[in-house]
C-alpha cells in the first residue's frame, strides 16, 4: 500500500541515499512489478546495513520506508521478524553459530563454550576491540558438517576448538 | 465465477451462498456462531488466530471458516468432536500468554475474548510456565495500552493499513516475541484512531480517557447522533449515575459504517468541562451575579424589548449550526416575531454577495454512502480529511478504486489517498477555479465571464476538466475553507458552472452538525423554514456585525472563537445595549460582552433533531440530565418567546417543535441549484501577506474546545504563525521566533513555524485557538513584526 503524506514534506528520492546505493536498491526494484517495488524491503536493508557495518539504526530504517515508499513500521517490522537483521552494533566479524539439533549432536555446545571464553563474551555480545560478535542462531542449512557457524558471507564447518583457533587467528 | 448460488450444509442446516464467499460470512447471515478473533468484516482475512476452525466433510484437518470459500454440496460441522477440539485447543494455546487479569482490565464484561474461552474453552489451564510480559507503552491521550493482553489478531494493525490509510501500528518481533506497538516512540495521530479500541477483541487497546471509569454491566446504552460535523454519525452514548461515561459508535451503513472519528467519541469530556454554566447569571452594574431563571428571563426579556421593542431591526441573533432542527426553529420564529429579519447561522462565513441566488438548501447532493461509487472528485477549499472524516473514508474508498481526485486548497494537506492538489494563495484559488472553468467550457456572464476568458488554461487545469467530464459520477465539493473564503460566490459559481458543463454534480460539504438543518428551519435572513425566500430580507451575518445592532441574541457561539471576524463581532457585541447568549458554558469570551447568560442543555443533555450532510434527519432524545440549573435551548426560546407575547411559542416538547417544522420543510430536499452565471470582484487579494485562517478539527466548536484528552493531542496544536521557508526568508524572520501579527490593527504575539504546507505569499493562522481571539477575519491581510 502506498502511503501518501504531505507531498512537499517528503524528500527527493536522490536525497536519500548516495548514488551507489541507489543503483544497488534500483536494481532489486526492478525484479517486481512497479506497483509492489515494496518487495524490494529485504534486499534494501540488508545493503544498508553492509554499508553501516553491519547493523542498521531507526533513521536507516525510516530511509528506506521513505525510500520505497512504505509506512515506517512496516519496516521495522520486516527488520524485527528476521534474524539477519541487526539492531544493535555488532562486531567486524559477526560469528553466527548453529546449535540446532544436528550441530548440538555434534558438540556445538563445546564450539560455543570455546568462543565465549576466548572472546569472552556472551550471546549478543560485542568484543572490546570491536572484532567480533557472537550470536546463536537457527538451522543454516549445513547440517552435514555439523557443528558449523557462519563469519561474513562463508560458512565454516566440522568445527573443532582448533580449527575455530585457526579461522579467528585467519581473520583481519 | 457463476452468480448461481450454491448449496452447503453447516450443522444439518441447508444454506444458499455464492460461490466463493467464504464460509464465516455465510454463518454469520445464517445466524450460526462461530468463535473467531482476528476476522472482522470491515477488514481483510489474515486467519492467523484459528479460532474458527470448523469441520469440513471429506477434508482430514479442521479449516478456518474466515478463509475458507464455500463450494456446492460442502457439507460443514462447527460443534463436531473436530471442530470442537480444535477451537478448544486454540483457546488454550491463546491463553497460555494471557494474564488473566480480567478484574482490572476495562474489557472485562465486554470482552471477546472472555465471552469465547467461557464458550469454546477449558476451564483449567493446564500451562504453569512463566507468562510472556510486554513492557507498558503510551501511544497518546486517547487509547490505553496493556501489550500483555494481546493475542496478536492483528485487527489494529490491519485498520491502520487498510481503513485510517496510515500505517501506525505494527508486529514487531517474531513467535513470542512479537508485540504490537510503534516501535519507536510515538503517538497514534490518526483522526479515526479510536477505532482500534472497538476493533480489540481483549483489553489491549481501551479508551483512556474512560479507563476505570465504570465496568460495562453498569452502564446504559442510549443512541444518539455525533454533534460535531456534518455526517452525523450515528452513536452509542453509555451514562451511568447520570453522566456520559463513553460514546461508542452505532452501526449505520449509509453513515459511518461501523467507525467513529476521535472528535465524535471524545468530545463528551467537554461535557463536564469546569466552566459549565449551571445557573441564569446577568451582568448589574458590571458585575457578573447568579440569579434564578425567573429573573434572568425577565432581565432578557426587559434587555431586548428596549433596546429592539420598536425597530425590530435593531435585534440581531446569531446561532451556532451545532444547535438542533427545534432551537433554530424557534430561534428564527423569535426572532421574525420580534419583526427582525436578522437571523444567521452562517458564523464563518464573509461573502454573501450570493444571497438570493444562492442554493436554497446546500448539502452533500449525493449520499455519503453514494461517495464510494463516484469516479472523479474535484474539492474546494477542503480539508476534508481532519473536517469530515468519514466523508473523507468514502472519498479514500473512491480513490482506491480508482476515481481520480483532485483539491484546489489554500494549503497542502495530508492525505491518505492519492489526489492531486493545486494549491495557492486564497486568490489565486480563484483563478485556479476559473482556469477549470475554461477548459471545461463552462458558460458564464458578466464578471466570471471576463474573469474566465482571461485565465489561462494550465495542463492540470485541462486534466482536471477533462477527468470531470469522462466520468460518469462526478462532483465538485466546496468545503469549509471556501465558505469561509472571502470570494465564497465567485467560487461556487464557477464550481456550478463547471459542474453544468462537465455533466457532473455541484456539492456542498456542511461544516457543522446541522448547517442542512439551519436552511431547512429558515436560520438565514433572506430564507425562512423550508428555505423559501422571505419578502423582507434581513441583515446577513456579517452586516449583524459590520453596521452594530442595539440587542444581540446568541446561542451556542463564542464570539472569540465562533466567527470568521473576531474583533468584529466583539466590538459590535461591546457597542450593543443588551447581549443575551443561551449558552453551556461560562467562557471568558462571552462573559466579557453579554448581559446575560442562560444556561442551555450540552450535548446529550437535550432531544433533538440533526440534519446530515445527505439530508437525512436524525432524532434523539435527552440522555442525561442538563447540569445544574441548565435547560434545554428549545425550552429556553419558547419561555422567551411567550414572555416576548409572541404568538405560536405553546410547544409542550421538541417533538411538537418538530412537528411545526415538519408541516413546512418535512419534504424540502437538498437543493444545490444556483441561480445566476456571474458573481461580483475579487475580494481576495495578491497583495500583501494573505492569512489563511483555517478551523483545526479539535477547535470546530465550544464542546470539542473542552474535550480534554483530545486537546493534548498531537493534532490540537497551539496557535502559531506559519510560514514557507521562501516566505519566512523574504520576510526576513526565522523559525521559533516570537512575531507580532497586525490584522486590521488587531494585535496578536505568536511564535514562527516554518511549514512547507504554506504556499509562498500566504501566512497561516489557525483561527479558533487561544491567542487567536482578539484577530481579524480568517482571510485577510495581515503584517508581520518583530516582537
Amino acid at each position: 500500500m502506498k502511503i501518501l503524506n504531505n507531498p512537499l514534506q517528503a524528500r527527493n528520492k536522490e536525497e536519500i541515499f548516495s548514488e551507489e546505493i541507489r543503483q544497488d536498491i534500483d536494481c532489486w526494484i526492478a525484479k517486481y512489478p512497479p506497483e509492489w517495488k515494496q518487495s524490494a524491503v529485504m534486499a534494501a536493508l540488508r545493503i544498508m546495513q553492509d554499508d553501516n557495518g553491519g547493523w542498521l539504526t531507526t533513521e536507516l530504517m525510516d530511509d528506506v520506508a521513505e525510500y520505497l515508499d512504505m509506512s515506517p513500521i512496516h519496516v521495522y517490522e520486516v527488520a524485527t521478524f528476521y534474524s539477519m537483521y541487526e539492531l544493535k552494533p555488532v562486531g567486524k566479524h559477526k560469528i553466527c553459530i548453529c546449535t540446532n539439533i544436528a550441530c548440538m549432536i555434534n558438540d556445538s555446545d563445546s564450539i560455543v563454550k570455546h568462543l565465549k571464553k576466548k572472546l569472552e563474551i556472551g550471546f549478543g555480545e560485542v568484543t572490546e576491540d570491536g572484532r567480533f560478535s557472537l550470536k546463536e542462531v537457527e538451522c543454516l542449512g549445513a547440517c552435514g558438517g555439523a557443528p558449523m557457524f557462519q563469519i561474513g558471507r562463508k560458512y565454516y564447518e566440522n568445527l573443532t576448538p582448533q580449527v575455530v583457533d585457526s579461522i579467528l587467528d585467519g581473520l583481519e | 465465477m457463476t452468480d448461481e448460488l450454491v448449496t452447503i450444509e453447516v450443522d444439518g442446516r441447508e444454506l444458499k451462498a455464492k460461490p466463493g464467499t467464504m464460509l464465516i460470512d455465510v454463518t454469520d447471515a445464517a445466524g450460526i456462531n462461530i468463535p473467531r478473533f482476528c476476522y472482522h468484516k470491515k477488514l481483510s482475512v489474515s486467519a492467523n488466530c484459528r479460532m474458527c476452525l470448523v469441520e469440513v466433510e471429506k477434508v482430514p484437518k479442521p479449516l478456518p471458516a474466515c478463509c475458507t470459500p464455500v463450494n456446492e454440496g460442502m457439507k460443514v460441522s462447527t460443534r463436531s468432536p473436530m471442530a470442537l477440539g480444535a477451537q478448544k485447543g486454540t483457546m488454550e494455546f491463546l491463553l497460555i500468554n494471557h494474564p488473566l487479569d480480567c478484574p482490572i482490565c476495562d474489557q472485562g464484561g465486554e470482552c471477546e475474548l472472555q465471552d469465547v474461552a467461557v464458550g469454546y474453552g477449558s476451564d483449567v489451564s493446564r500451562y504453569s510456565e512463566a507468562k510472556r510480559v510486554v513492557p507498558q507503552r503510551d501511544i497518546g491521550p486517547l487509547i490505553a495500552t496493556d501489550f500483555t493482553r494481546c493475542i496478536h489478531c492483528t485487527r489494529c494493525v490491519r485498520f491502520g493499513a487498510e481503513i485510517a490509510g496510515v500505517r501506525e501500528l505494527g508486529a514487531t518481533g517474531r513467535g513470542e516475541h512479537m508485540t504490537i506497538g510503534t516501535f519507536v516512540e510515538k503517538s497514534v495521530d490518526s483522526e479515526m484512531s479510536g477505532n482500534v479500541i472497538d476493533l480489540c477483541p481483549v483489553g489491549s487497546l481501551t479508551a483512556k480517557p474512560s479507563r476505570y471509569k465504570a465496568r460495562a454491566w453498569e452502564l446504559t446504552q442510549h443512541d444518539s447522533v455525533a454533534p460535531h460535523d456534518s455526517v452525523g454519525s450515528n452513536i452509542h452514548v453509555h451514562t451511568r449515575n447520570n453522566r456520559v461515561v463513553r460514546v461508542h459508535p452505532k452501526e449505520n451503513e449509509s453513515i459511518n459504517e461501523i467507525w467513529l472519528s476521535d472528535r465524535d467519541r471524545f468530545s463528551y469530556e467537554g461535557l463536564n468541562s469546569e466552566d459549565r454554566l449551571t445557573q441564569p447569571m446577568v451582568r448589574k452594574n458590571g458585575e457578573w451575579q447568579e440569579v434564578e431563571w425567573q429573573e434572568a428571563l425577565e432581565f432578557a426579556v426587559k434587555g431586548l424589548q428596549s433596546a429592539a421593542g420598536s425597530d425590530g431591526d435593531q435585534l440581531a441573533t446569531l446561532v451556532s449550526a451545532n444547535s438542533t432542527l427545534e432551537e433554530l426553529y424557534l430561534a428564527q420564529k423569535l426572532t421574525r416575531g420580534m419583526d427582525s429579519g436578522n437571523i444567521d447561522h452562517r458564523l464563518r462565513q464573509s461573502d454573501f454577495r450570493l444571497d438570493g441566488n444562492d442554493s436554497p438548501v446546500p448539502g452533500l447532493g449525493i449520499t455519503i454512502q453514494g461517495i464510494e461509487s463516484l469516479d472523479a472528485a474535484l474539492l474546494v477549499g477542503s480539508n476534508v480529511r481532519k473536517e469530515q472524516p468519514i466523508i473523507a473514508h468514502r472519498l479514500r474508498k473512491a480513490a482506491k478504486s480508482g476515481a481520480k481526485v483532485s483539491f484546489i486548497n489554500p494549503l497542502w494537506i495530508d492525505l491518505h489517498f492519492e489526489a492531486d492538489q493545486f494549491v495557492s494563495t486564497p486568490a489565486v484559488m480563484v483563478d485556479n477555479l476559473a482556469s477549470i472553468a475554461k477548459a471545461a467550457s463552462a458558460k458564464l456572464t458578466g464578471n466570471l465571464a471576463k474573469l474566465v476568458k482571461a485565465a489561462e488554461v494550465s495542463e492540470t487545469a485541462k486534466s482536471v476538466a477533462e477527468q470531470l467530464k469522462s466520468a460518469n459520477n462526478g462532483v465538485i465539493m466546496l468545503g469549509n475553507q471556501a465558505a469561509a473564503h472571502p470570494d465564497y460566490s465567485l467560487l461556487v459559481v464557477l464550481a456550478s458552472a463547471i459542474a453544468e458543463a462537465t455533466n457532473t454534480s455541484l456539492s456542498y460539504i456542511p461544516a457543522l452538525s446541522n448547517s442542512v438543518g439551519a436552511a431547512l428551519a429558515g436560520a438565514l435572513p433572506h430564507r425562512g423554514p423550508a428555505a423559501s425566500l422571505v419578502e423582507k430580507c434581513g441583515a446577513n451575518a456579517q452586516m449583524m456585525q459590520s453596521k452594530p445592532r442595539k440587542a444581540y441574541l446568541l446561542m451556542g457561539a463564542e464570539p472569540g472563537f465562533d466567527f470568521w471576524d473576531p474583533s468584529l463581532i466583539n466590538s459590535a457585541l461591546d457597542q450593543a445595549e443588551c447581549v443575551v447568549a443561551l449558552t453551556a458554558y461560562h467562557s471568558e469570551s462571552l462573559a466579557s460582552c453579554a448581559d446575560v447568560m442562560l444556561p442551555i442543555a450540552g450535548f446529550a443533555e437535550t432531544s433533538g433533531t440533526l440534519v446530515n450532510a445527505e439530508g437525512t434527519w436524525q432524532s434523539f432524545n435527552g440522555l442525561v440530565k442538563p447540569q445544574g440549573d441548565a435547560r434545554p435551548a428549545w425550552k429556553v426560546l419558547r419561555v422567551l418567546g411567550n414572555l416576548l407575547d409572541i404568538d405560536g411559542f405553546d410547544q409542550n416538547s421538541s417533538d411538537d417543535v418538530l412537528e411545526e417544522l415538519k408541516s413546512h420543510a418535512a419534504e424540502t430536499a437538498i437543493d444545490n441549484s444556483v441561480s445566476t452565471k456571474t458573481a461580483g470582484e475579487l475580494n481576495s487579494s495578491t497583495e500583501g501577506l494573505y492569512r489563511i485562517g483555517d478551523v483545526p478539527m479539535y477547535a470546530s466548536d465550544a464542546l470539542v474546545r473542552r474535550a480534554s484528552s483530545l486537546q493534548r493531542t498531537n493534532s490540537a496544536e497551539p496557535a502559531a504563525v506559519r510560514l514557507s521557508a521562501n516566505q519566512a526568508k523574504s520576510s526576513d524572520v526565522e523559525e521559533e521566533e516570537t512575531l507580532v501579527v497586525v490584522q486590521d490593527g488587531n494585535r496578536a504575539q505568536l511564535p514562527l513555524i516554518i511549514d512547507p504546507r504554506v504556499p509562498d505569499g500566504a501566512v497561516w493562522i489557525s483561527s479558533a485557538l487561544p491567542g487567536t481571539e482578539k484577530l481579524g477575519g480568517q482571510f485577510g491581510v495581515v503584517t508581520l513584526e518583530k516582537a
